[in-house]
């Protein structure tokens, strides 16, 4: 006699989840091995936009790069072009002004802000409720409308210059700023108020994707994702680079508030809480803002002499380095980036084993990858 | 239908040659046609106001392009689906991708004919009315089912597996809920239950007030309802961010629109049945609308019951936009967990009470007590 589970088989089923899907966050390919809808396994299939910056790093200059690390992350331009500047400027050893120091950090924070906005937003899109993707935009318009009176761009800003950033503040961009932070502020508990402590969202979060301290490190997770598996570990503080030593911050970490210590939800909280870190030093660095010159002496044929540097700051996805390679000409002889969402990508398989496909939708978002970055 | 027939052609000399089976044909396609007009006006004018609401709630406009306010909106929508390409994928199952869409949407429509709209508009009073219900509207999962498989598209596939898992267990706890005012009427006919609520107490003779186990179990009915007909927070089926967009994600034009007046058709069932089995359905407070002349009783109480389906149609709507999805083990937790028990306790409990105080409900033994 057979047994109802003879007479039926069952067949593990595979699917492919992108590269066009709603929840990929772009053109991120998973291939799904479920039985039902049990995960038995995730694999991650990167590529698809695949741009060559590393080996278009080797042919133009210095300074032509800045746009290039604008599409680095989109989603924080400004950090990414800051990072691009730092690492030159320490390859070449110039001496930035004071001033364009602090404006560099003010624009990266606010991006912070803007880019964990999004991240917030996408993610609860993710699990089904759509209304806070339409609050976190609203106040993204704000930053962006900031940033269109620096440098006329709202997504690919291209404003920091090797030696400083393009040009100054306008006049009464500081006061704008502060006027954002007081309407920004009281929104953070508004958004908690809404979604964060939701007993559906709280559900889908809470011990879903455990990521261990042990592991994070061991896989090299960077940024809100190493923190949120209750690393405390930030560039910022640990690796002071720009006026950072000068402003004070938590680093806020995950606490396994509602379940294990590095589940989604501590990665979304993460977020949450960074963004007010960010207020903080925002306020700080508008108190602090010295006068006087934005742009250092850079000779317009930039030679930076033979050598090699490593420097890394934390963007808002992790640490985003830049190794570059210079042979004394004008163009970098080798250029590698390392970003944060690839580094992350590699702990993806090991944590979706076992879980729903509804799961796969929440790692991917907890994780808040984004697709230039993984790719380059 | 047929006894309103008989008398029509009594009463009406000019048609008094005509042969009774062809008065009641005439009748049943046109009353049939009313409600599928209206069917489909709810459809167009409630996909308008969903996504007002939703603007609302999400601080944008929503549509204000197509007429005044945006309202012509929903009939450039359906002339659009209307035009669109029909696409059936190559490996589809042709016969069953065709069928789909029809069974989905007769499901659902099919519910209209026992709806108690006013005190003598119902197309048919039919003595097993809500059980009538029950037992049309679960022809959808058959619908859905039968659409996830042959779309050939492994995304439907496991919406339309969700969908006949979920639509099943939700079905005994949306039974269960409902059946209190079935005790208290004493009857399965819609018409009868509503009658049941009536009198002069005014809104504490509705069911919702009779005791607190109908109480509870109002508010079970819509919450196994909103799960039974894929509404957010359960809308697994056709989660978007999961599924693409489920057991629908193959169709296009006119057989998607199907789907969507389906589900649009089972919000205003769910808020009808709702309103029908605990809010009174059409009586007005205070006010018998019974005993006013049949034209104006007629027009005051559809008024009256549209008016409390739709505010039932709002909360749907409110809910949809504010709370996340459930995941699927989840949902089916909460149902066989929660929501069954928790039903069954509450048909024993209005049981039990209606044996006790010899069927009368908190408002009516207040009443006696005082005069």
């Amino acid at each position: 006699m057979t047994t109802p589970a003879e007479a039926l088989p069952t067949q593990e089923m595979l699917i492919n989840m992108g590269p066009q899907h709603p929840s990929t966050h772009g053109v991120l390919r998973v291939l799904l091995r479920t039985d039902g809808e049990v995960v038995v396994n995730a694999k991650p299939d990167v590529g698809y936009l695949h741009r060559a910056l590393e080996k278009i790093g080797e042919r133009v200059t210095y300074a032509q790069f800045m746009p290039f690390t604008d599409r680095l992350d989109y989603l924080a331009s400004m950090n990414c072009n800051c990072a691009w500047a730092w690492a030159v400027e320490k390859l070449a050893g110039i001496e930035v002004p004071e001033r364009a120091e602090y404006i560099r950090v003010i624009v990266a924070e606010l991006n912070r802000i803007s880019s964990h906005l999004i991240a917030f937003g996408s993610f609860t899109a993710d699990m089904g409720a759509f209304t806070p993707f339409l609050y976190s935009i609203r106040e993204r318009e704000r930053v962006n409308d900031l940033f269109e009176e620096i440098c006329g761009n709202r997504l690919t800003y291209n404003f920091a210059r090797i030696g400083g950033v393009s040009a100054d503040l306008p006049q009464g961009f500081l006061e704008k700023t502060k006027e954002f932070l007081d309407y920004f502020e009281p929104k953070i508990p508004e958004y908690n108020n809404l979604i964060s402590y939701n007993k559906i969202f709280l559900h889908r979060l809470a011990n879903v994707a455990v990521v261990t301290a042990e592991e994070a490190v061991a896989y090299g997770l960077t940024g809100p994702n190493l923190r949120g598996s209750g690393v405390a570990f930030d560039l910022r503080r640990d690796e002071p680079y720009s006026v950072y030593p000068k402003l004070e911050f938590n680093v806020c970490v995950g606490t396994g508030e509602r379940g294990q210590v590095g589940d989604c939800f501590d990665r979304y909280m993460v977020r949450i809480n960074e963004m007010r870190e960010s207020v903080k030093i925002l306020r700080q660095a508008i108190a602090q803002i010295p006068e006087g010159p934005v742009l250092a002496k850079v000779p317009r044929l930039f030679k930076p002499p033979a050598g090699e540097v490593y420097f890394r700051s934390e963007c808002p996805r992790g640490e985003t380095g830049f190794y570059v390679i210079s042979d004394g000409t004008v163009n970098p002889y080798r250029l590698k980036i390392r970003t944060g969402s690839f580094v992350t990508m590699n702990v993806f398989e090991k944590v979706t084993k076992g879980l729903m496909i509804a799961d796969i939708v929440a790692v991917i978002g907890s994780f808040d990858i984004i697709l230039p970055e993984i790719d380059r | 239908m047929e006894a309103l027939a008989r008398s029509l052609v009594s009463a009406v000399p000019a048609i008094a040659g005509v042969p009774l089976w062809t008065v009641t044909l005439l009748m049943m396609v046109l009353s049939a046609a009313v409600l599928l007009a209206f069917a489909l006006t709810f459809g167009g004018l409630g996909s308008y106001v969903l996504r007002k609401v939703a603007g609302d709630i999400q601080v944008r406009i929503g549509p204000n392009r197509v007429g005044p306010y945006g309202l012509l909106q929903f009939l450039a929508d359906g002339a659009k689906l209307l035009l669109k390409e029909d696409i059936i994928p190559a490996k589809a199952d042709r016969f069953l991708f065709i069928l789909a869409p029809y069974l989905v949407f007769v499901g659902s429509f099919a519910a209209f004919v026992v709806l108690p709209f006013g005190v003598g508009l119902t197309a048919s009073d039919l003595n097993i009315g809500v059980y009538y219900v029950m037992a049309v509207t679960s022809l959808v999962v058959v619908g859905i089912l039968m659409a996830g498989w042959a779309s050939n598209n492994k995304w439907a596939l496991l919406g339309g597996m969700r969908a006949a898992a979920q639509i099943v267990s939700y079905e005994i706890p949306v039974g269960m809920a409902i059946m209190p005012a079935v005790l208290i009427a004493g009857s399965l006919s819609l018409q009868d239950i509503v009658r049941s609520q009536g009198g002069l107490l005014g809104i504490f003779g509705w069911n919702l007030f009779h005791n607190p186990f109908t109480f509870f179990s109002f508010f079970l009915y819509f919450t196994a309802a909103q799960a039974e007909t894929n509404q957010t927070p359960f809308d697994i089926p056709e989660a978007e961010s999961e599924l693409v967009s489920g057991y629908n994600v193959e169709y296009s034009g006119i057989r998607y629109a199907f789907f969507f007046l389906a589900e649009f058709g089972d919000m205003f069932v769910v808020a009808a049945l709702a309103t029908a089995c605990f809010l009174g359905g059409w009586h007005v407070p205070f006010f018998r609308a019974e005993a006013l002349p049949a034209l104006w009783g007629n027009l005051l109480s559809l008024a009256v019951f549209l008016i409390k389906a739709f505010a039932l149609v709002l909360v749907m709507m409110w809910v949809r936009w504010t709370l996340p999805r459930l995941r699927v083990d989840q949902l089916m937790r909460m149902s066989w967990k929660y929501l069954v028990p928790l039903t069954f306790v509450n048909l024993l409990g209005v049981s039990l009470w209606l044996l006790i105080f010899k069927g009368k409900g908190i408002p009516a033994l207040i009443a006696s007590l005082i005069g």
